[in-house]
């Protein structure tokens, strides 16, 4: 990142003398602030329409000669087919009370990253085709014509979404501007427009089973490297079975989890607590991915991937499913997989096996998430733990934005944390649970080529975490996000370089007390535990 | 600009109602014709759009969750910000539409001077929206003793508690005064808060001068040009019971008001001010967060094309073999 934090923060709020009608990106001089367009080989496997080379830089972007009629149809297909669409288009009333709660918006002050006028961009061409009063007076009803400029302000502003959601926590009727980027993210998509850092995931995905397009033999590699270092951190040794039929739980995290650094002790914190209860458990090399990056792209994508999670289970003859530490993937799992891919009816409502908890509330799913789990152990009294080996960390936790605003899952991992650490403090109020920020790289934008953006759009949530360290010497920011993880370090860096991040697995990993181990004189990352040392 | 375009639109409207009220000719127009098509263009208008909204399904449960989820019971759940059953969720719109709930949880960033960010508490918004559909429900109801003969004892209940703080004679309505001043709040900070005045349509302003123009020329008969309430009354009751007539006394202000009010309810369906009816059907709030425990099923959910667990092994054979998860044989 060329432009320095003193830089970054010269936000103009005022808006433009321009009317936002009138469509203009210069993509030239905005470098830095979006996300390079999915390679062709991408979407031929894929199979999504007009693959091709371009760039947004270029004048001609290659559309689709019946580029307008492609979006008309696609347009009233969706409206045919998502109430939430309607109802979005319709109602809003530009009472503005969402213009200032996107991350977006704040960090970078373009007035078009307001929610509301995000959604207009969309909702003016609604109004134009789809709407009585748009159709007999145009522009004085608010209505403006589909032009490749409108196309190309879509791209930009609808990559410039990352369907936080937190828009719609303010919305006087719920309009949830990430619903209406989803939709047009559908919409662009009919053209070949969409972004690599989405749809290369999503190949890899459907091809090898998760995101990184990690193969089974290097999955498999990986783990054992990751349990390597486990008997060094803890004298004991863990040989995680993968795809084991017969087991009693299917075990799925987001692929970043067995990856990379610090999503890994996270990892190493799931292994530890498994073998210290006895669960009964598998890996599969298939369904190696719990994250979605189809969400991003469409609906019918989100289904393809999601499928593999299901029809796993079902081969290797699981009871239930349990779900690692992910955002997204947790939207997926909560809002859409049963729908989409369901009746899970040849699974059992989820049971813990320590506990005997009855987990009715996923009842119909049949996935738990892992902070559920660890919730109940702990509230039984089932782990013994020891938060002074997570001494010299002062902890303040960061509501994802999917767990918050799509589960409800906020007092989980709180009640976790609390338990597993000496020290926990949280960042102010409007900046977490349902009021959380986002880490300002969701939806796929968390590229190189977009840093600028991302910088931008984590302003607030690494201004409340400054205010948090300030204040209370907070040095470490848990989440349960795998983007979180690979994401938040460098949003760290650029604003608050003093705090890392870690998940909160990983802290219980820590404080697990586990029969046979040795004197843990390190924590999972292989760092002295203050007051511990040799 | 945007502003004066529509300030512009209901001046040209309500000019020529005030011509046109003093034509004798015009008069039924005016009084019959007009509030009559106007009731059937809402009437039509409001039942195609939500027939509309209803003809597309609900394909995925998709609250917008706003507290802790029902899940272990040693962690309380919020019932209303998380709703689980279908009364809870009812509750919740319900919390929406009588007290704007949502709009309460208002704030105001603020970048300040040391480039910390603020986030201030931002109530009149809410303060402000809440009294004018307060106040607008109780004019409505109110105006009930136009249409009903003998006036119904409720009606005339909250007539009286409205005109409570009897200040001036004739009573002051606390609501005419209310409504008036929250009305100019939410056209005063469309037009000074640069970034609302520049998102803002004339499809924004448009209601708001028509309201205005209506409250006006409603506070004004009321107070300074009183017109014959008799004939109000008889033209009135006429309408409803389909004998419409147009008395001789009826003022031509009242036929103004009463034009701006038809414009209003034709208007209506045709704009946001279908967020009256959205208000309910929105999946971010009318649905219940259980999408875990009970299935929700999608009316058309798309076959797609999905890759299997055959083909992936398939694929990976040698590599599923030689690492050892995959039996030696074939
Ligand atoms: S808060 Fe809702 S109604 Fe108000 S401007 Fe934003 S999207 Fe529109
Ligand atoms: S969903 Fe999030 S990123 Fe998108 S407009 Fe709303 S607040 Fe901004």
């Amino acid at each position: 990142m060329k432009k320095t934090p003193d830089e970054l923060l010269q936000i103009e709020y005022t808006p433009p003398a321009r009317d936002w009608m009138d469509p203009h990106v210069d993509f030239e001089a905005r470098k830095g602030t979006w996300s390079y367009p999915g390679a062709p080989k991408n979407l031929e496997y894929l199979g999504l329409p007009n693959p091709r080379e371009w760039s947004p830089t270029d004048e001609d972007w290659k559309l689709p000669e019946n580029w307008k009629e492609i979006v008309h149809e696609g347009f009233l297909d969706l409206l045919k087919r998502f109430r939430s669409l309607k109802v979005f288009m319709d109602c809003c009333v530009r009472c503005g009370a969402c213009a200032d709660k996107c991350h977006f918006f704040i960090g970078s002050g373009d007035p078009k990253n307001m929610p509301v006028l995000r959604a207009e961009l969309l909702r003016s061409v609604y109004r134009n085709d789809f709407t009585t009063a748009g159709r007999i007076l145009g522009r004085l009803a608010g209505g403006r014509e589909l032009t490749p400029d409108v196309i190309k302000e879509w791209f930009y502003y609808f990559y410039q979404c990352t369907e936080c959601r937190r828009c719609s926590v303010f919305c006087p009727y719920g309009i949830d501007t990430a619903e209406i980027t989803m939709m047009a993210r559908e919409l662009l998509n009919l053209l070949g427009i969409n972004i690599n850092w989405v749809v290369e995931p999503v190949a890899n995905c459907h091809r090898t089973g998760n995101h990184l397009g990690i193969q089974p033999h290097t999955f498999k590699d990986n783990i054992e490297f990751l349990c390597e270092e486990l008997e060094d951190v803890t004298g004991i040794h863990i040989d995680p079975p993968i795809n084991k039929k017969g087991a009693e739980v299917l075990f799925i995290v987001p692929s970043a989890d067995y990856f990379a650094d610090p999503g890994i002790y996270t990892f190493m914190g799931y292994l530890l607590l498994f073998e210290q209860i006895g669960l009964d458990y598998t890996l599969s090399a298939y369904a190696s991915e719990g994250g979605n990056f189809g969400l991003f792209l469409s609906h019918d994508t989100i289904k393809r991937l999601n499928a593999k999670m299901y029809a796993e289970a079902k081969r290797l003859g699981v009871k239930w499913i349990l779900g690692g530490e992910c955002g997204h993937m947790w939207r997926v799992v909560h809002q859409y997989m049963d729908t989409m891919n369901g009746p899970a009816d040849f699974l059992e409502v989820p049971r813990s096996p320590v506990t005997g908890t009855v987990f009715d509330h996923a009842a119909s799913t049949k996935m738990v998430h892992i902070c559920e789990f660890t919730a109940d152990l702990i509230h039984h009294g089932r782990l013994r733990l020891d938060p002074s080996r997570n001494a010299g960390w002062k902890v303040t936790f960061h509501d994802s934005c999917n767990p918050a605003r799509a589960v409800g899952l906020l007092e989980e991992p709180r009640y976790i944390l609390r338990n597993v650490v000496e020290e926990f403090f949280e960042m102010p109020e409007n900046t977490i649970r349902e009021q959380t920020f986002c880490c300002g790289s969701g939806a796929g934008l968390g590229n190189d080529e977009n840093m600028e953006m991302r910088m931008r759009g984590g302003l607030p949530r690494a201004n409340a975490v400054r205010h948090v360290h300030e204040r209370y010497g907070v040095n470490i920011l848990s989440c349960i996000c795998a983007i979180d993880r690979a994401v938040l370090p460098t949003l760290m860096d650029y604003w608050v370089p003093e705090v890392r991040v870690a998940g909160v697995h990983e802290m219980v990993g820590n404080a697990l007390v586990m029969d046979g181990e040795k004197e843990r004189t390190t924590n999972l990352r292989g760092e002295p535990i203050p007051g511990r040392e040799g | 600009m945007k502003a004066f375009k529509a300030l512009v639109i209901v001046g040209v409207l309500a000019g020529v109602a005030t011509v046109a009220a003093g034509v004798p000719a015009f008069r039924p127009v005016l009084g019959i014709w007009l509030p009559y098509a106007a009731a059937a263009l809402f009437l039509a208008g409001m039942v195609r759009r939500v027939v509309c909204w209803g003809r597309s399904p609900v394909p995925f449960r998709i609250p917008t969750v706003c507290g802790q989820q029902r899940s272990l019971p040693f962690l309380p759940h919020q019932p209303l910000e998380s709703p689980y059953t279908g009364w809870q969720a009812a509750a919740r719109v319900a919390g929406e539409v009588l007290l704007f709930r949502s709009l309460f949880r208002n704030t105001r960033t603020e970048l300040t001077r040391k480039k910390r960010l603020a986030y201030l508490p931002s109530k009149l918004l809410w303060a402000a929206a809440l009294a004018f559909h307060a106040s607008l429900a109780v004019i409505v109801f109110r105006h009930l003793r136009f249409f009903l003969e003998p006036v119904p004892s409720c009606v005339r209940f909250v007539e009286r508690m409205d005109g409570l703080f009897q200040v001036l004679v004739p009573a002051v309505m606390v609501t005419d005064a209310v409504i008036l001043l929250a009305l100019l709040y939410l056209l005063g900070r469309r037009l000074l808060d640069l970034r609302l005045r520049y998102l803002s349509l004339p499809a924004d302003y448009v209601p708001l001068f028509l309201l205005l123009g209506i409250v006006g020329t409603g506070i004004a008969m009321r107070y300074i040009w009183k017109v014959d309430l008799i004939a109000v009354k008889e033209l009135a009751v006429g309408l409803a019971t389909f004998h419409p007539a147009v008395p001789d006394g009826t003022g031509a202000l009242f036929l103004v008001h009463l034009a701006l009010v038809s414009v209003l309810f034709a208007y209506f369906p045709f704009s946001k001010l279908v967020h009256m009816g959205g208000v309910f059907l929105s999946p971010t709030r009318n649905l219940a967060n259980n999408s875990r425990a009970r299935r929700h099923v999608n009316p058309w959910n798309r076959p797609v094309d999905v890759h299997t667990y055959e083909e992936w092994e398939e694929e990976f054979r040698d590599k599923l073999v030689a690492c050892g998860l995959l039996p030696e044989e074939e």
